[in-house]
């Protein structure tokens, strides 16, 4: 449930569901994130759901905090909608070109490599979210001996396709940007699709992912 | 078969379509996008007689040369820009906030903005898009968007849909301000900041870095310095927020900003000063200064009230 409610400047409304993260935590949210998405509330823009939180954005014209905060305060849940889980396996390629923060990791964490990519490739991972960027998935929850911070000062341009890791998490770039999670691969399956207006995103919340290593002959022949 | 177009001579730094923008989108990751100076997006519809909501060329500091070809058409560029319209021989110099008339063979020559970033070219017509969910803009980044997601380039030809006959001469006196504090909201995570930090916040000036595009703004100053956590658990973002890694130095997300992000939050720069912010150039110093929910609110009512009063002018 929602704990708080607070503004986010002057045309957001902050729902915090608390510190934990977790999957019961997180289903919550895209409940909250559903309903009022089917609700069509004049003025609201965009609806973010997050691990723990949701960010409802508005349009200052149309409406303002007091009054939106009142709707959802007095919001009721829909009942009984379901996540459907998804399940895929992703290509991961590592090699040197591709893993441009392994090194920093193995210092990080103080871990060999091969330990650290053992216990990534092992892994079946949970969608919490996906965005920052198009379509990209938020996977949880990497092993405790994982959990790295962000780059100090975030990288000006990530390669498409960089494997990320930060925390408990692991992410896919979906295409090149700006971002700050330390990479330890590279996927030559593609993630995210404009051309499908409607579904757009391969791994949606809810969804199930496993990594698989490839190596870079395969990774250069890869056909989708 | 499109009879009206324009060639283009020079593409000019980032010149792309935009309109007002997408929503309900930051779910799947996908920003609002659209013009980043909204006033000034409009202003340029309206001195055109287009709807509100049409899409025009946006251009960052050098705009584009183009060729006109077909029939008459009325063009308005607004922001503070130096251009030159050339008939022939004759080599007119343009003004912005009021219309020019274009027709065969005309060249347009945006030569650049002046003590900004970015200004807007409108047709008295229709440019002949493809939208993706219901809005022209786009997003280089994300490849979203018209003309395939990219920024226009030499040697591509922008075609026109449909022309309105409306050559009504129209202007507009305005001269844009330029911004010197930039209002803010305490963000979700003023506290995890030293008090000394918190005070230079508000008290010292910060510049805007080079590294700055339609995502997001860089600012150099005084390290911030973090005493809780340099990392959040990732959650959504908003244009204006002004998240702080680990570096110490702010960034403001702008509107193709991405659309979740895991710094903390010191801030968020208020709707009302929200165009005059995007126009900072690079190495411009900026304060920030501190307003509670309801004083930004009452601005954006007077920035509402300036801009559709100025849009009433036309």
């Amino acid at each position: 449930m929602i704990k708080n409610i607070s503004n986010l400047g002057d045309a957001a409304l902050y729902c915090d569901f608390g510190k934990e993260v977790n999957k019961e935590i997180n289903t919550q949210v895209i409940k909250y994130f559903k309903t009022i998405q089917k609700k069509n509330i004049a003025g609201v823009n965009n609806i973010t759901p997050s691990y723990n939180k949701l960010i409802i954005s508005f349009d200052l014209k149309k409406i303002n905090f007091n009054k939106l905060k009142k709707v959802i305060d007095n919001i009721e849940i829909i009942k009984g909608d379901s996540i459907q889980n998804k399940k895929f396996e992703i290509p991961v390629c590592c090699e040197k070109e591709f893993s441009l923060d392994i090194k920093r990791l193995e210092e990080k964490l103080k871990m060999k490599e091969e330990k650290i990519y053992e216990s990534f490739f092992e892994k079946e991972f949970f969608c919490y979210m996906t965005g920052f960027i198009a379509g990209m998935p938020f996977l949880g929850d990497l092993d405790e001996n994982l959990r790295a911070k962000r780059l100090d000062t975030p990288r000006v341009k990530v390669p498409k396709g960089s494997i990320g890791l930060t925390e408990q998490f692991a992410n896919i770039y979906t295409f090149e940007s700006p971002g700050g999670w330390n990479i330890i691969g590279n996927t030559p399956l593609n993630i995210f699709d404009s051309t499908k207006e409607k579904e757009p995103n391969l791994i949606n919340p809810g969804d199930l992912v496993t990594f698989k290593r490839i190596t870079k002959e395969n990774y250069q022949n890869y056909h989708e | 078969m499109n009879k009206n177009y324009f060639e283009i001579i020079r593409a000019g730094i980032n010149s792309t379509f935009q309109d007002l923008g997408r929503n309900n989108l930051y779910h799947i990751g996908i920003p609002f996008s659209g013009a980043m100076d909204n006033r000034n997006y409009l202003l340029a519809n309206k001195l055109t007689g287009n709807n509100h909501n049409d899409p025009v060329i946006e251009f960052a500091y050098q705009g584009p040369h183009l060729k006109y070809h077909g029939d008459k058409i009325n063009i308005a560029i607004t922001g503070d820009v130096s251009f030159k319209i050339k008939k022939g021989d004759n080599l007119i110099n343009g003004e912005c906030y009021q219309s020019f008339i274009l027709e065969n063979d005309d060249e347009l020559d945006i030569i650049s903005t002046n003590k900004s970033v970015y200004g807007y070219l409108a047709i008295s017509g229709i440019f002949d898009l493809k939208f993706q969910w219901s809005s022209c803009s786009t997003n280089t980044k994300a490849k979203i968007g018209s003309n395939n997601g990219e920024k226009l380039s030499v040697n591509q030809k922008i075609n026109i849909k449909e022309i309105n006959n409306n050559f009504v001469h129209r202007k507009l006196n305005y001269v844009n301000t330029k911004i010197e504090n930039i209002r803010v909201i305490k963000g979700t995570n003023f506290n995890y900041f030293s008090e000394e930090s918190k005070k230079i916040f508000f008290k010292n000036e910060f510049k805007v870095s080079k590294l700055s595009d339609r995502m997001g703004m860089r600012l150099e100053g005084k390290k911030i310095e973090n005493i809780i956590d340099t990392n959040i658990r990732s959650e959504g973002l908003i244009k204006g927020v002004i998240q702080v890694p680990a570096d110490g130095n702010p960034i403001i997300m702008l509107s193709d900003h991405g659309t979740i992000g895991g710094y903390p939050k010191i801030g968020v720069v208020v709707s009302a000063d929200y165009d005059k912010l995007v126009q900072l150039t690079p190495g411009s110093r900026v304060k920030f200064q501190e307003v509670d929910l309801s004083s930004a609110e009452t601005l954006f009512k007077l920035y509402d009230l300036e801009t559709q009063n100025l849009i009433s002018q036309i």
